[in-house]
């Protein structure tokens, strides 16, 4: 009895905040849009019994999913997040990785500080955070003002509202996501490991390449996940720090909703953009589950 | 002496293959090693014992590469080393957690530092192979570390040590992770293997018994300072120190008085109402000068009477029994409270024991069996 209690309190949870709110998407995705409230048809009428069942069913179609694939506005954006979100991951790995090294080298007593100052802004809001970065990257921002006063430029540099900014404010944003779990795996590396690479005759680069870089492959990998599966669908950095040039499927899936309140399109762009992500989702798990498999 | 024994130490000709030379090692205000000297020579197994802490780690870092001595040099065949950083000497070291690559497997692991030499693909192939036979390995050559036993992990560090032929092999408490048996056949073994490939091992360990099985000479340290260098029999026959035979092996020392009564011979004074001893000692003391003696257990014969030829007996009550199966020690209170300790094999079964707790007993020892050690 208690077993199975334990066991279906997550299968419930899953139930309840994934695939009820799933089925619920699915089926708009399905509807038709309508001047009403709200915006779709068909409603399920369960007081007209097996009749009103099968004249819902009848009413859905495949139209919106087709839709899909005749205006390119949709697989252009599908694309182009993907591709922001490649670029970004590596970007961030480029940052993240040797911050997380420098962590798990720095002396002992200095690791829980730095632990803290790599977590610190998430205390604060995420919002002001990126809007903060519209304040340093803007024509009259911190940052040009800083570039044109040291006089490295003379005229200011365009940078909000180019996927520059957009690389920016990801790198920024993710940067805990990747350093944390390449962090761990560092952090558990065995000094010793290194000291024997040297010892059998690698210089202090070789040892890097063939020694601390495969054992801290599973923190590369999960943090590239963890940054990577996010940033697919952002919405809040590209619409705010990346103008109207930077496309990306989370602002056109905004858009959908709330500009053209076609629920039923919006719905279907959700349902692929989750299609999407279950790959590398579920690259992830198995990631974790090779992982932990190997810790045993 | 026999030529055939293997003792370079004593030939004033032989080069040897390491020399520290006044080497001081300091790590901020903390002295590791004191001003010490030492030669290693080729072929030796030599062990490097002390308690933890005492330096022995630090010397060996320091023949690796990984430290650089403050002050002194350390030469090998000649040449001073202290330039040379760790990928780029003849030197090999076994690691005490083993430091197996986790991501290779055990063939991969002993290849790995034959491959950062270029050594062509053939060669390369039959030299692991070679090491996969000298340490029975060849059945799990395709395994990860995690794979395999403690003693099988244990033998994949010293191929891949072994691997690159080293002038010089280092050991880091190398048994120190195996079970007591498993570390008793081990220890043979090593010794088999460092016979067969004529390589010059090192080995830091705090254990005396593993040290006296495995080396040809010991030495043993304490704060940085090496308080003596010798064959293991010697080290044990012939303690130089108070520290030295206290650290190896069981001892008692009895503290007196020193009065020569002839040629190397010494009547000690140690006690109120107890009769002096008599010892020999070929290092001179003078009259009255403070003394220790240090007698082995096993040279204290325990008897119901007084034997009669003895040189040195005493009188007392057993005072407790420690059983340890092969040998039984008896702890034999003295009429004035000290306590000596003499070991006898268990030759007969137990239930057939002669003393039992509180019988009074004789202890007796002859004259050369205590070493006179001065202050």
């Amino acid at each position: 009895m208690r077993r199975a209690v334990l066991i279906a309190i997550p299968y419930v949870w899953l139930l309840a905040l994934f695939l009820v709110p799933f089925f619920i998407v699915l089926k708009i995705s399905l509807s038709d849009i309508a001047l009403a409230i709200p915006p779709y048809t068909p409603t399920l009428d369960l007081s007209q019994g097996w009749a009103g069942i099968k004249e819902f069913v009848s009413q859905l179609d495949f139209e919106n999913f087709v839709w899909l694939t005749e205006d390119d506005l949709y697989w252009k954006a599908y694309l182009s997040s993907v591709k922001i979100a490649l670029i970004a991951t590596s970007l961030t790995l480029l940052v993240g990785y040797p911050i997380a090294y420098g962590m798990a080298r720095a002396p002992e007593e200095w690791r829980p500080t730095l632990m803290m100052l790599v977590i610190l802004p998430f205390w604060t809001s995420f919002l002001i955070r990126v809007y903060a970065w519209m304040g340093i990257l803007s024509n009259e921002g911190y940052l040009n003002q800083f570039l044109l006063w040291t006089g490295i430029i003379s005229t200011p540099l365009t940078i909000l509202n180019t996927q520059t900014a957009v690389y920016i404010g990801i790198v920024y944003t993710y940067l805990p996501f990747m350093i944390l779990p390449i962090y761990a795996a560092l952090d558990r590396l065995d000094g010793s490991l290194i000291e024997a690479a040297e010892d059998l005759g690698c210089s202090r680069m070789q040892a890097f390449w063939l020694v601390t870089i495969p054992l801290s492959r599973p923190g590369i990998i999960a943090g590239c996940f963890l940054v990577m599966i996010p940033v697919i669908g952002e919405f809040v950095i590209p619409s705010l720090l990346g103008g109207s040039g930077t496309l990306m499927i989370g602002k056109v899936l905004w858009e959908e909703f709330f500009s053209n309140r076609d629920w039923p399109v919006a719905s279907a762009v959700a349902v692929i953009l989750l299609l999407i992500l279950v790959i590398p989702i579920v690259l992830f798990q198995r990631n974790q589950q090779k992982q932990a498999e190997a810790e045993q | 002496m026999n030529s055939t024994v293997f003792a370079p130490w004593d030939d004033p000709q032989a080069k040897p293959l390491i020399q520290f030379k006044n080497v001081t090692k300091r790590f901020g205000g903390f002295t590791a090693i004191d001003n010490l000297s030492l030669d290693i020579f080729e072929r030796e197994f030599f062990a490097l014992l002390g308690p933890s802490g005492c330096g022995k780690t630090t010397m060996m870092r320091m023949l690796a590469g990984f430290e650089k001595p403050t002050e002194g040099h350390i030469l090998l065949s000649g040449q001073d080393i202290d330039p040379v950083p760790p990928n780029k000497r003849a030197v090999n070291m076994m690691f005490q957690s083993y430091a197996l690559f986790p991501h290779l497997n055990v063939w991969d692991n002993i290849a790995f530092g034959l491959r950062r030499d270029n050594m062509p693909k053939h060669d390369l192939e039959d030299r692991v192979e070679e090491m996969l036979r000298l340490t029975r390995l060849e059945k799990f050559a395709r395994r990860k570390p995690h794979q395999i036993s403690g003693g099988q992990r244990q033998r994949v560090a010293l191929a891949r040590s072994l691997a690159k032929a080293p002038k010089l092999l280092l050991l880091d408490e190398p048994l120190g992770a195996l079970d007591k048996k498993l570390r008793q056949d081990t220890q043979f073994e090593l010794m088999d293997i460092q016979e067969k490939t004529g390589t010059t091992f090192v080995i830091v360990t705090h254990d005396q018994e593993e040290a006296m099985t495995v080396a040809s000479r010991v030495a043993v340290m304490d704060q940085g300072k090496l308080m003596q260098v010798a064959t293991p029999d010697r080290i044990y026959e012939n303690p130089n120190s108070v520290y030295v035979a206290d650290f190896i092996g069981d001892v008692n020392i009895i503290q007196g008085r020193a009065t020569s009564t002839g040629a190397d011979t010494y009547r000690i004074d140690w006690a109120e109402g107890q009769p002096p001893l008599t010892a020999t000692s070929a290092s001179r003391f003078a009259d009255g000068q403070t003394c220790h003696l240090a007698i082995r257990p096993e040279k204290v014969t325990i008897s119901a009477e007084r034997p009669a030829d003895a040189v040195n007996a005493v009188q007392g009550k057993v005072h407790d029994i420690a059983y340890l199966g092969n040998l039984s020690t008896y702890y034999v209170e003295l009429s004035n409270g000290i306590i000596i300790k003499a070991q006898t094999a268990n030759t007969r079964r137990i239930s057939r024991r002669s003393f039992t707790w509180e019988d009074p007993v004789w202890l007796s020892w002859t004259a050369t069996a205590a070493v006179l050690l001065a202050d």
